[in-house]
């Protein structure tokens, strides 16, 4: 079942998941990720139930396994079909994200700053200068997995997961940075915490960040954190 | 309108319905009751639309008593089910007479059953779904599992049940309302990275028995067994995972993700269970042994056309009956 397409620049793959969805590879890259959810999403194929992103590929997820047979070839179609500019495309938004650095909230700042041979300083100023991507949602609600991240700033995860990392803490795990959105147990670094909600059943859409966003992280003190409104 | 106060809530008692499509770029699992098939079942048994919200109830240790007549039924493990002094079978739409009790004690075994009651449980609808989203803590009874003392609204219920019968002489085919297979054997279908494993392992997954762990829940289930090993180990990017997909973690033993597991994985998917056994999937508890068996996806395929068939008919018999 797995399918080539033969006149593409990046290799694509597609591959089944399951009895009813399949994935389509792209290639570790957002702009490949991003054009291939776009066209997917322009395409409105019978059947299907929803499509989702990840680092180097999207999940088309069907009703049904007979629609999952009759949807593999409706997916190779639409992806061949040249599209000079897909409509609707998302123009990428930039999110501030507020973080608080100081000590309170940077549980593992002093962790990263002696694995990186930076001081704890070099650590926040680095990390907030730099510009990320949003690469894809995803292992608790809201949880955006955050490409590029300075390469000095790189820290494997902590040897023992904590049992429970807070709302808002921003980490470090491996070559990547992400916030987690909701009180849950985790084995990244924490560096920071932001007051920012990244996840509200009540708001619409309930996530803050989304595949293709740009985010820049901007350092607030802990009294500007504290009377942060929203 | 009336409501249902749980006077014991067992282990995990949560209110579910179909799921939460359409969610997962938000990194929202699609949830729902774990037994898809059992929740529409039910529901169809009191009157009620097949998506309409229930009780999952694990483990038993469930007492509830209701304040007004309603008509109930429940299918899943092999539970002890009685209201008043009546056992209530498994499939078999009952009658609960206002102020009484309905007991869900132990499965003798299997580990999951769903009760739904007619008009269905009140919930507010949270991103499409009135599921209990356990991580996120949201949907469902205030995103949480029930506790003693909670008060579940109920929704209007159609015709009030007749007064005289307690248990009706009809209900469900024997195979959708007890669910549990012991020992199952779960079909599946290749997952992406099954070339990957090396000749032994694969053969090791399809022709050996696989303990269930200690660690099993609405996420998924650990399994104990041969160690799976890769040809080459390469780091994966995470991608996409659903209910069935068998991931095979760092030390070679493999995971059954369920109903509630994450959206994305790091894992490389070995196979998956196919949609018809994530029915006896559902029943699994710890120490309990399971096994595989290949099957083409056309297989998988004609087995969910045939069960939707077989609820449709049993959808639209219904329906003449309730009208």
């Amino acid at each position: 079942m797995r399918r080539r397409a033969a006149n593409s620049v990046v290799a694509m793959e597609i591959v089944p998941l399951g009895d009813s969805a399949l994935i389509v590879r792209v290639g570790d890259s957002l702009g490949a990720v991003l054009k291939t959810l776009q066209k997917l999403e322009a395409a409105s194929l019978p059947g299907v139930t929803e499509i989702a992103p990840a680092f180097a590929s999207v999940a088309v997820f069907f009703e049904s396994p007979k629609k999952l047979e009759r949807g593999l070839a409706c997916v190779d179609t639409a992806l061949r079909r040249r599209t000079r500019s897909v409509k609707g495309a998302v123009k990428p938004r930039l999110v501030e994200v507020p973080v608080c650095y100081e000590s309170a909230f940077g549980l593992d700042l002093e962790i990263v700053a002696e694995h990186c041979g930076l001081s704890p300083n070099d650590v926040v100023t680095r990390h907030a200068a730099a510009r990320y991507d949003v690469r894809c949602v995803g292992f608790t609600p809201g949880f955006p997995f955050l490409g590029g991240l300075p390469a000095k700033l790189a820290t494997p995860r902590r040897e023992k997961p904590r049992a429970l990392v807070p709302a808002g803490a921003v980490g470090i795990g491996g070559a990547q940075t992400g916030i987690y959105p909701l009180p849950s147990p985790g084995g990244w670094n924490i560096i920071g915490r932001t007051p920012l909600q990244l996840f509200d059943v009540a708001r619409e859409p309930a996530a803050l960040l989304r595949a293709g966003d740009r985010v820049r992280f901007v350092a607030v003190t802990r009294e500007e954190f504290e009377a942060w409104d929203g | 309108m009336g409501r249902i106060t749980v006077l014991r809530a067992g282990p995990l008692t949560t209110v579910q319905d179909l799921g939460r499509p359409g969610q997962r770029a938000l990194g929202v699992s699609g949830g729902g009751a774990l037994d898809l098939c059992a929740a529409q079942v039910v529901n169809l048994l009191v009157g009620n639309p097949g998506d309409s919200a229930l009780l999952e109830v694990a483990l038993g240790g469930m007492r509830l008593r209701f304040e007004d007549a309603r008509r109930v039924a429940w299918c899943g493990g092999d539970f002890e089910v009685r209201v008043a002094e009546t056992t209530i079978p498994a499939g078999r739409p009952s009658v609960v007479r206002p102020g009484e009790e309905l007991i869900v004690r132990g499965a003798r075994s299997g580990c999951r059953a769903w009760l739904a009651v007619s008009g269905g449980i009140d919930a507010p609808a949270v991103l499409g779904s009135r599921s209990t989203d356990l991580r996120g803590h949201f949907g469902g009874y205030l995103g949480r599992a029930l506790q003693d003392g909670d008060e579940l609204s109920l929704g209007k219920a159609g015709a009030p049940p007749g007064e005289d019968v307690r248990v009706a002489s009809w209900g469900a085919l024997p195979e959708w309302a007890l669910t549990v297979i012991p020992t199952p054997i779960l079909r599946v279908v290749r997952g992406s990275e099954w070339e990957m494993f090396d000749r032994e392992s694969r053969h090791a997954f399809l022709e050996t028995a696989f303990k269930v762990g200690a660690q099993a829940d609405r996420m998924g289930a650990r399994l104990e067994g041969a160690v799976l090993t890769r040809k080459k180990k390469r780091e994966l990017l995470s991608e996409a995972v659903a209910p069935g997909t068998v991931q095979v973690a760092n030390d070679g033993q493999p995971i059954l993700l369920l109903g509630d597991c994450q959206t994305i994985g790091g894992y490389p998917k070995i196979a998956h269970v196919i949609t018809v056994d994530l029915a006896p999937a559902a029943q699994l508890q710890p120490n309990d042994t399971v096994r595989f068996e290949e099957v083409m996806p056309a297989v998988a395929a004609a087995l969910f056309a045939e069960r939707e068939n077989d609820l449709q008919k049993f959808c639209v018999g219904l329906n003449l009956r309730y009208s």
